[in-house]
């Protein structure tokens, strides 16, 4: 299954380095892993997508705890949250060929945000599906597509958690105060 | 801690020193009074100030050494043990003896120097990436380029290697670091407590459910491993066998964990285990986990393992609750603790019926009581150590080897004391013993210390017979000299059609290797001469070197071959078994 792993970690050299450095050791693949600074400050977080067993997951959150820079993880695992990717798009399009571009862009809310004589950039930013989707009608369409940077998923529980109250969460506090959610659909267009 | 170089250093007024000076004034406020180390151009400047600090450094012939040594010396003492190497080459030398450690989870700290942190990451002079090398094989590393971040660093390597689940820490300096200064203040140094970790958990439910199980259990096991001494458990584990009348089986690392003359001690269990131990356990109906890992090599088959039985594992490390083997009840703190909690819910209980019925599965194996059978003119390595454990009445740290011979030991030498056993067991190193045992005399000097090693495993780190000679210290070397690299020899004689491929060995002289070293010794043909040998060289005030000639295509018997059921062991060939009483 898919396992998303949000984790604190002190921004110091080398902690990126022993996190991937585990998921390495037990030959998981990571989908996509996303760096920046959190709220608070001297901690990065780190949102870390995976392909593992069920039962990894919970041997995972513990080994990360036992990285001494890792201050907390949160398993999101199946819990309601909000996810967003943000992808950059560059496509090949002339004067002429740009305007079906523009409508894609439209239909998917998406924006551009470079236009030059021969190409143009597209941000885009939404659930990975979405993502995925543009990426498909680009390629049927007529403009090429030159480069594609994505963001690696960013996740983040739904309701009232701050990441200080991750923690009394994992020793079992009631979550039904929280927004029941179906993520993955095209809600909330930022 | 609480020592008077400890206090010495607590008192010491905060004063600027370099960063050479640091590291040992850390290490003396740490209670540190020994190393082991070698030096090289990028750690000179540490060198250069050792004579200025009440630490003794012992000079090592190979850096592998100083790092078995630091955890021979931990695995006697309980104590943190120090290696210290150079750059490059010195430090990638300490990497296996990292890795046993870690396997082991044996608290060591190691200080290498490196090349200046102005030329870092240029290919320089016997540079290399030894924190990124060890990374794996470490709790934490350090990479440390300003002398102010010295002692922090020190220190918190310290708290590190001995916390939770103890382990192996690297801490790399820079050589401008080094030679730089700053304020040293010993106590602005402490780290921050020790964070327990998130997922560690032992709930009210879990104690009930687990003294419930054992209430109700017909057919309980105590598995006892390492964590029990890491955690200083004995006691408890002992009233928790005695009140509830269950027997213990040992992991390796754990013999010595509970007394091997205890009426409810079964043996060691797994791979080399005895029959009725492993049996115990495929038939138990409750197994009650107590700092042991489920490690391959006492599992087998792990689809088969104990099947009928509930599991109760207390464990201090969360990462490995469900690992390998799923667990009804798990109870993650620390060992002591957890059973300190546990024990007043737990009344005595009647476990006669079970008792006998292990008795039972011993039956149809043969007793292992040795010392009576006639000598046949053969020397077998079970003889040896029978007679080693004989006369030193199990009193002797024994530091083992790999090989067949670490598995007589296990079977032969009955252990009644923890830190009595010192054996690589995780990562299974050869040449770990002489230098682990140099550690272990120096942790205890006043301890009767006897290496028992094969031929093989001897010659990956002799020299360090020039650093006993060199130390004067006294340790007896009981050399099973068996002609094969036999454990391996054995696996080709059970699965390879006795293709002794690469395994037939020859060796030195040992006993004029040591004479060379200005070490005593003897050569022992026969099943007579052993008891004198052992006299002879427990008497003679230097060390002493036994090269025992044994039988030389012997087998560890029983065997569960990997990845078969536990209760699927391969028996000593009936019939004429010297070894075994009919
Ligand atoms: C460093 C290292 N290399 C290889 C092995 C694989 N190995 C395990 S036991 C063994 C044979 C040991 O031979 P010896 O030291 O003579 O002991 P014996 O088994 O004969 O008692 C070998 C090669 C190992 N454990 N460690
Ligand atoms: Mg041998």
């Amino acid at each position: 299954m898919l396992h998303t792993f949000v984790a604190y970690v002190e921004d110091l050299p080398g902690v990126l380095t022993r996190v991937a450095s585990l998921f390495r050791r037990l030959n998981i693949n990571i989908h996509s892993l996303t760096v920046g600074r959190s709220e608070q400050a001297g901690l990065s977080r780190m949102t870390v997508v995976c392909e593992a067993s069920a039962e990894a997951g919970h041997r995972i959150q513990a080994s990360l705890y036992k990285l001494e820079n890792v201050v907390e993880v949160d398993d999101i695992a199946q819990a309601p949250s909000v996810t967003r990717e943000l992808a950059l798009i560059k496509v090949a399009a002339t004067p002429r060929t740009r305007s079906q571009v523009f409508e894609l862009v439209e239909v998917f809310r998406a924006r551009i945000v470079d236009l030059a004589p021969e190409s143009l950039t597209i941000e885009m930013t939404g659930v990975e599906s979405k993502i995925e989707g543009l990426i498909q009608v680009l390629n049927e369409g007529e403009g090429r597509i030159l480069e594609i940077c994505r963001s690696g998923k960013l996740t983040m529980r739904r309701g009232h958690h701050t990441s200080g109250v991750l923690k009394a969460m994992s020793v079992g506090a009631d979550e039904s105060a929280e927004v029941p959610a179906e993520d993955g659909a095209a809600v909330e267009q930022e | 801690m609480g020592t008077d170089a400890n206090t010495q250093a607590l008192n010491h007024p905060p004063a600027r020193l370099t960063g050479a000076e640091i590291v040992w004034a850390t290490l003396v406020g740490e209670g540190v009074t020994d190393v082991f180390g070698y030096p090289g151009g990028a750690i000179l400047p540490v060198y250069d100030a050792l004579r200025k600090f009440p630490i003794h450094h012992t000079l090592v012939r190979h850096e592998q050494g100083a790092a078995h040594m630091a955890d021979g010396y931990s695995r006697a003492s309980g104590k943190v043990g120090v290696a210290i190497a150079t750059s490059g080459p010195g430090a990638t030398n300490l990497v296996t003896g990292i890795a046993t450690a870690m396997l082991d989870s044996i608290p060591i700290v190691c200080i290498t120097g490196n090349v200046s942190s102005k030329v870092l990451g240029s290919d320089a002079f016997q540079e290399v990436d030894i924190t990124g090398i060890t990374l794996p094989v470490t709790k934490h590393n350090f990479l440390i380029s300003r002398a102010e971040d010295i002692a922090p660093a020190i220190r918190y390597a310290f708290q590190i290697a001995k916390s939770a689940r103890p382990g192996p820490v690297l801490v790399d300096i820079t050589k401008d670091a080094q030679q730089a200064t700053a304020i040293f203040d010993f106590e602005a140094a402490k780290p921050r407590p020790h964070r327990i970790h998130p997922m560690r958990k032992v709930e009210e439910s879990g104690l009930a459910h687990a003294a419930e199980l054992i209430k109700n259990a017909k057919r309980p096991v105590i598995l006892a491993g390492h964590g029990i001494i890491e955690s200083g458990a004995m006691e408890q584990v002992r009233t928790l066998a005695e009140r509830a009348q269950i027997p213990v089986a040992l992991t390796l690392l754990g013999l010595g964990a509970f007394p091997a003359s205890h009426a409810l001690n079964l043996g060691m269990m797994g791979m080399h285990g005895e029959s009725w131990v492993n049996h115990a356990i495929q038939d138990a109906d409750l197994l009650i986990a107590c700092g042991m890992r489920f490690d391959d090599r006492v599992t087998g088959s792990v689809a088969t393992y104990a099947t009928k039985a509930k599991k109760i594992h207390i464990e201090v490390d969360p990462a490995e609750v469900n690992k390998i083997i799923k667990v009804d009840v798990p109870l993650i703190g620390d060992l002591r603790e957890v059973l300190e909690a546990l024990l007043p819910r737990i009344s005595s209980r009647d476990g006669a019926a079970w008792l006998k019925t292990i008795d039972g599965f011993k039956g149809d194996s043969a007793v292992r009581d040795i010392k009576n059978l006639p000598d046949l003119g053969h020397l077998y390595a079970a003889h040896v150590i029978h007679d080693i454990w004989r006369i030193t009445g199990g009193n002797a740290i024994i530091v083992t080897d790999v090989g067949q011979h670490q598995m007589w030991e296990a079977q032969y030498y009955h252990h009644e004391q923890p830190r009595t056993l010192i054996t690589s067991g995780g990562l299974g190193t050869m040449g770990f013993s002489l230098p682990a045992a140099i550690g272990a005399k120096f942790a205890c000097p006043e301890k009767e210390v006897w290496v028992i090693v094969g031929d093989g495993g001897f010659q990956m780190t002799a020299g360090e017979l020039a650093t006993i000679a060199q130390e004067g210290i006294k340790i007896n070397i009981a050399v099973i000299n068996n002609g094969y690299l036999g454990m391996v020899r054995q696996w080709q004689e059970f699965f390879y059609e006795r293709n002794y491929e690469s395994t037939p060995m020859v060796s030195p002289d040992f006993v004029k290797l040591a004479d060379a070293h200005g070490i005593a010794g003897l050569t022992v043909r026969t099943r007579g001469e052993v008891a004198e040998a052992v006299n002879t060289a427990r008497s003679a005030p230097g060390a002493f070197l036994l090269n025992f000639k044994v039988e030389k295509e012997d087998s560890v018997y029983p065997m569960v071959s990997a990845g078969s059921a536990l209760h699927e062991m391969i028996r000593r060939p009936g019939g004429n078994d010297p070894l075994e009483e009919s």
